[in-house]
């Protein structure tokens, strides 16, 4: 023990010389990234005239910065997760001391009397100091929230881990109903919509891709053509012929399904890379087509007026109509009871995609996949038809594309050739493979995670009191989401959750790291 | 046939900006078997800063000629990209080398969404449009050829064989094949397979970079979300060609190019790219591993 602390002290005497060298070369390299991109700028004038604007401060600042930052590493965080890593080691412990210092009861308690304070009092108290430090107000009452449930997630980890789905299912459920009891309905317009129902969207793309590309082994990159596929097919017959939501449903399903099959025919023979740039190739031509195919898409412009969702015809939430929601049952009239309804709707379409994967995965076909996944040549000796085995993975995901494509385009109303472009095809990839190829939890966590944490950078007030009015997080919402994508890739390559649930095993089901699995090759 | 060959021309010129940024996903295919998607955005990077150059140095001098230009433009460009595609290796890639298939396909996505948003943020979401800086057009046979055509066609060339002598005929270039064929072997027998991954990475930036010069030069106007297209364009021509193969990636640009200009000219140029993906996907029915790929031979 005292001989490791000695090595330490003589590892940390030489570190800083060390460092200082690496911030340097940090610091070299990053002139060079940022000396043009940054430090100079290109900017119309009057004339509509480029012109160049200088910027060395903020070049200054950027480097400075990332020498801070390479210098901080290198002296104090990777002795610290080395240091973490020797007390695993010597005490056969989990490295939780660092944990347990930080989540201590008191704070706890701190945290959630700050919390409360500020959401009965918040809006009188930044009333009465300002705008400006209200503010950061808004940041305090958020990191108490958070730091109070990552509390209670980090002491009740063992029963979150061992119920996780039970208690995931209820909190979603529960979800709106405590929005509606803390923000009333018209607050929780935001909380529902924008959280709620764009993370539930994302988790069941990502859910239905699943199927592709986690159990089958295919790599798709054009998913959401068959997003587009189904969002189109609800939006023209919706709008030109008027009929139902719940019949379109199943009819945009199967049309993206047929879609699917269409895609897989010229792919079943090809592999890898070659596989995923037609799966691209074609979630470009749909975009295109529906682009450039004006008389039927009309074009860029898209289609507006989508009928939205009838409660299966017993009520509607159009206000025009004779059975508005808030005639039938004579309540103040609100726009949060079709939020709600949608709410529930997509959580109902997720939990069926989920609930179709899992009982998929114990059938014939869902081993068939997954046979597929881990050798494609065993599976043909064993006589599995790899061409329908195939085909109904495509077609089984690009339905479930096609169910939340004309769930977007009843919540949207609008549909345009924008809203289905490569990058949407990139994040719900990257969800299925942050969250853990396979791992229906993990990818809900990372849609959570991704999804979430760009949403809510547009709540960060904050940041204009310290970067000035016109700084808008939004701006920076992509690039956060690209470094993210990064970064966690690097710190987890299996993803989030890293074990799996095996489908047939012998008397006692035992969950098993994830790099047993194999990725496929199609 | 003066409109065809007018489209082989016009064909030619768009195939050899693709041609030199397919080099650049095909040989690092070659040799680490992943799709750098974030090559397209080395490749918008390449043309922003030629269009920085291009106005610091008419700020500066007002009367340079045109080839000294586009020389410190490419120069510049290169350097630039070079640092950045080295730097997105060392960060993004290298950690992940030997992990599973799709950590670095989700890290190089990752990448090109940081690239293409950090311009974005720094230089503004417009169009960013330079006066034209060659405006002569030769009329030969009633053909008409400009000036940018030749000097693309010409650039492409010179780099090509540059490009060429390098691969087939130096220390690097039998390190970069060895490599391609068994790393590990090739690490064995005393290869630095770090620094050679490393270069090809700054080779195929390079290349990129002037292909961003050129197009430059050629269009006129550059936006932040230029990397996506061409990039996609230039790894469906790699891709076309048989990926891992150099002369493919020359073969599958051109091709893309002679098939875009003559969709647009004989058909519609609405659907000139739907036209490439399609041909796309129906050589790969045919040919599995493109045109000049090797047939993946199957190991049990």
């Amino acid at each position: 023990m005292v001989q490791a602390v000695s090595t330490n002290r003589v590892e940390t005497e030489k570190l800083v010389p060390r460092a200082i060298r690496e911030a340097l070369y940090a610091g070299a390299i990053a002139f060079g990234l940022f000396v043009l991109l940054v430090g100079l700028k290109t900017d119309q004038n009057i004339r509509n005239e480029l012109i160049i604007v200088q910027r060395w401060g903020l070049l200054a600042v950027v480097v400075a910065l990332v020498m801070i930052g390479r210098f901080v590493t290198v002296v104090y965080i990777r002795p610290f997760i080395a240091g973490q890593k020797i007390a695993d080691i010597t005490t056969g412990l989990l490295p939780d001391t660092m944990a347990v210092r930080f989540f201590r009861l008191p704070y706890f308690i701190a945290a959630l009397v700050v919390a409360a304070i500020l959401l009965a009092f918040g809006a009188s108290l930044a009333a009465a100091v300002g705008p400006q430090v209200g503010a950061y107000l808004g940041m305090v009452r958020g990191l108490a929230i958070i730091y109070a449930l990552a509390w209670l997630l980090y002491y009740f980890r063992t029963f979150i881990l061992a119920n996780f789905s039970a208690l995931g299912v209820t909190i979603l459920v529960l979800y709106p109903i405590f929005i509606v009891a803390a923000f009333g309905f018209q607050g929780s317009l935001k909380w529902v919509d924008n959280f709620g129902i764009q993370i539930l969207i994302y988790v069941m793309l990502a859910w239905g891709l699943n199927i592709v590309v986690g159990l089958a082994g295919l790599l798709d990159l054009g998913y959401v053509a068959f997003y587009a596929v189904g969002a189109y097919c609800y939006a023209l017959l919706g709008t030109e012929f008027g009929w139902s939501f719940w019949i379109l449903l199943p009819a945009a399903g199967a049309m993206a399904a047929f879609w699917g099959v269409i895609l897989g025919f010229p792919v079943l023979r090809l592999r890898g890379d070659y596989l995923a740039i037609v799966t691209l190739a074609f979630g470009e031509i749909i975009r295109l087509v529906l682009i450039n195919w004006r008389e039927v898409t009309n074009g860029s412009a898209g289609i507006s007026g989508i009928p939205k969702v009838t409660f299966f015809g017993l009520f509607s939430f159009d206000v025009s109509s004779p059975n508005y929601i808030s005639k039938v049952f004579d309540i103040a009239q609100s726009g949060a009871y079709y939020k709600i309804f949608l709410y529930y709707l997509i959580l109902g379409l997720a939990l069926l995609t989920a609930f179709v994967t899992l009982r998929l995965r114990s059938m014939p076909v869902g081993r068939a996949w997954e046979a597929l996944r881990e050798d494609e040549i065993a599976c043909r000796s064993l006589g599995i038809n790899t061409t329908t085995t195939k085909l109904t993975a495509f077609a089984t995901g690009a339905m479930f594309g096609g169910f939340a494509g004309s769930f977007f385009a009843a919540r949207q109303g609008f549909v345009s050739p924008e809203s289905f472009v490569f990058l949407e095809s990139a994040i719900i990839l990257a969800i299925v493979v942050l969250g853990g190829m396979g791992s229906l939890t993990g990818i809900a966590i990372a849609a959570l995670v991704m999804i979430g944490g760009t949403e809510i950078l547009r709540e960060l007030d904050f940041l204009k009191v310290i970067f000035g009015p016109s700084f808008t997080p939004e701006l920076y919402r992509m690039l956060l989401f690209g470094m993210a994508m990064v970064i966690v890739m690097i710190w987890k390559p299996r993803g989030f959750v890293g074990s799996r649930e095996p489908t047939a095993f012998l008397f006692k089901r035992k969950s098993v790291s994830g790099s047993f699995t194999k990725e496929g090759h199609g | 046939m003066e409109y065809f060959v007018q489209q082989l021309v016009n064909g030619l010129t768009l195939g050899s900006i693709y041609g030199l940024i397919a080099i650049g996903y095909t040989m690092v295919y070659g040799i680490i078997g992943m799709i750098n998607f974030a090559h397209g955005d080395v490749f918008m990077i390449g043309s922003f800063v030629a269009l920085i150059v291009f106005l610091v140095l008419t700020a500066i001098f007002y009367s340079l000629p045109v080839v000294l230009f586009l020389l410190i433009m490419m120069i510049v460009a290169m350097l630039t990209t070079s640092l950045y595609s080295w730097t997105i290796e060392k960060v993004a890639y290298r950690p992940l080398r030997g992990s599973f298939r799709l950590a670095p396909l989700i890290t190089a996505i990752g990448m090109s969404i940081v690239l293409s948003n950090f311009v974005q943020v720094t230089q503004g979401p417009r169009n960013k449009p330079i006066p034209p800086m060659i405006s002569k057009v030769y009329d030969i046979f009633g053909i008409s050829i400009s000036q940018k055509q030749i000097v693309i066609v010409l650039v492409t060339v010179a780099l090509l064989a540059i490009f060429w002598y390098l691969v087939n005929k130096t220390a690097l270039g039998r390190a970069q094949r060895a490599c391609e064929q068994d790393r590990k072997m090739a690490a064995l027998l005393g290869v630095d397979v770090d620094r050679t991954i490393s270069i090809t990475f700054i080779m195929g930036a390079s290349l990129a970079a002037v292909a961003g010069s050129l197009y430059l030069m050629y269009y006129g106007v550059v936006v932040f979300s230029d990397g996506f297209v061409p990039g996609v364009k230039a790894f469906t021509a790699a891709v076309l060609g048989g990926i891992g193969s150099i002369p493919g990636a020359v073969l599958g640009g051109l091709m893309i190019g002679f098939i875009e200009s003559m969709w647009s000219a004989y058909f519609s140029i609405d659907y000139k790219d739907v036209a490439a993906f399609s041909i796309l996907a129906i050589v790969l029915i045919f040919l599995p591993s493109g045109i000049l790929g090797r047939p993946e031979v199957e190991k049990v």
